[in-house]
């Protein structure tokens, strides 16, 4: 088999002052194409002002089954929540 | 081993019992691995062939305001086929992989898209009634467990009513228009209508991947349910039309509160998906001719960017 173009993943921004966000995958052979790619894929309604590619192989993901060690400490400290803490109702902006 | 897959399926039943979303990398059954494959790249291939019919019309809308909306439509159909693969390949196949088994015939796309779109009344039906009957299924899949083809299917929902409202305008303006018009509506109606109930998918008794896709979530309603429900919402609007459903069997059932239907010819249905509809040979010579004429742009286009990275870091 003939070799692939690479996959990128794409980020957008769909207005200023928003984080970027994940929408998707795409194709291309370099960053400006998959750019100009990303922009005729993901953007037709006018759904980005700012797009970020990123070659796919360049990410790390955690792993699913490696999640009980990474996400289980946080789950029994509630005291980490506003709503832990036992307060008077007169108390106001607090 | 064969105790820790045990574990591993246990825990992803429950997680679909609990209605929760199977992602790429969570451990899945390998016919749940499969089966998306199967179903997300014959979606994805349904998208591009799709493409084909209305390809065709672009150079002979009869005015700028449609041959720009048709452009449109095209293009969302592309984009909606590269969402799916994009989702397809997050269940390890490649690209290329899934282009090859389109062009070997190994994988299937909607048989809809090997009827001949030879009227311009045709461009609205098949916004109508495809794009309509296509809408009904991918509502439903907005909610289906796996995660990537959910999301795509969020993208394309979106993007796909205007698909829809254009074709009925045009029946609308065609309905309005001269006694010739009119009958060229109707025509397209009469051609498009049975093969747009074959859509949804044999009956269930004979679907075969109906029960299993129910169970895992993929699918949230069955053939029949889907089918019953489009000519329930379509009925009436063939009356807005004036045009008239080509069923004599058409009937409203108090009983049941759903319209019955005339029995569809399941042997054309099998015919058509066996390779032998109108255009089947006409729409894959022409997505194989596309592939195979544009591999030299891609290998310049690759070796061009090789090229460009090797003169970098050489200076």
């Amino acid at each position: 088999m003939k070799k692939e173009w690479p996959v990128w993943e794409v980020f957008i921004r769909s207005k200023a002052g928003l984080d970027h966000r994940h929408v998707g995958s795409i194709h291309a052979t370099d960053a400006r194409m998959a750019i100009e790619n990303a922009r005729d894929v993901y953007t037709r309604r006018q759904e980005g002002v700012s797009i970020w590619v990123i070659p796919s192989k360049g990410i790390t993901a955690s792993d699913p089954s490696e999640s009980g060690e990474l996400f289980e400490p946080a789950v029994d400290k509630i005291y980490r929540h506003p709503t832990f803490y036992d307060l008077p109702d007169e108390l106001t902006h607090m | 081993m064969e105790l820790i897959n045990i574990n591993f399926e246990k825990g992803f039943e429950a997680k679909i019992a609990a209605g929760q979303s199977i992602e790429p990398k969570d451990w899945m059954p390998e016919k749940y691995r499969k089966t998306h494959i199967r179903q997300i790249s014959q979606h994805a291939h349904s998208e591009i062939v799709g493409m084909l019919p209305e390809g065709n019309w672009i150079t002979r809308a009869p005015s700028l305001k449609r041959k720009v909306t048709l452009l449109a439509k095209v293009q969302d159909e592309a984009g909606h086929g590269l969402y799916l693969y994009s989702a397809a390949e997050t269940l390890g196949i490649t690209r290329d992989e899934l282009y090859e088994q389109l062009h070997s015939g190994k994988a299937k796309y909607s048989s809809i898209f090997n009827y001949p779109a030879v009227t311009w009344a045709d461009m609205g039906t098949v916004g109508w009634l495809v794009d309509g009957a296509a809408i009904m299924n991918q509502v439903m899949l907005t909610r289906t467990s796996f995660g990537p083809y959910a999301r795509a299917m969020v993208k394309i929902c979106k993007e796909e009513s205007f698909h829809q409202r254009q074709g009925f305008e045009i029946m609308l303006t065609l309905c309005k228009g001269t006694e010739v018009q009119k009958r060229m509506a109707q025509d397209a109606l009469n051609r498009w209508w049975w093969p747009s109930l074959m859509m949804f998918g044999p009956r269930d008794e004979e679907s075969t991947h109906t029960e299993q896709a129910i169970k895992w979530k993929i699918k949230l309603k069955t053939n029949d349910e889907l089918r019953q429900q489009f000519v329930d919402q379509t009925v009436p609007q063939a009356e807005i039309l004036g045009l008239t459903i080509p069923d004599t069997d058409l009937k409203w059932n108090e009983n049941r509160g759903h319209y019955d239907f005339g029995k569809i010819n399941w042997e054309e249905f099998w015919q058509v998906v066996a390779g032998n509809g109108p255009c089947n040979k006409e729409r894959l010579e022409a997505r194989k001719n596309a592939w195979n004429n544009g591999e030299w742009v891609r290998e310049a286009a690759l070796a061009y960017a090789e090229k460009q990275v090797e003169l970098k870091e050489a200076v």
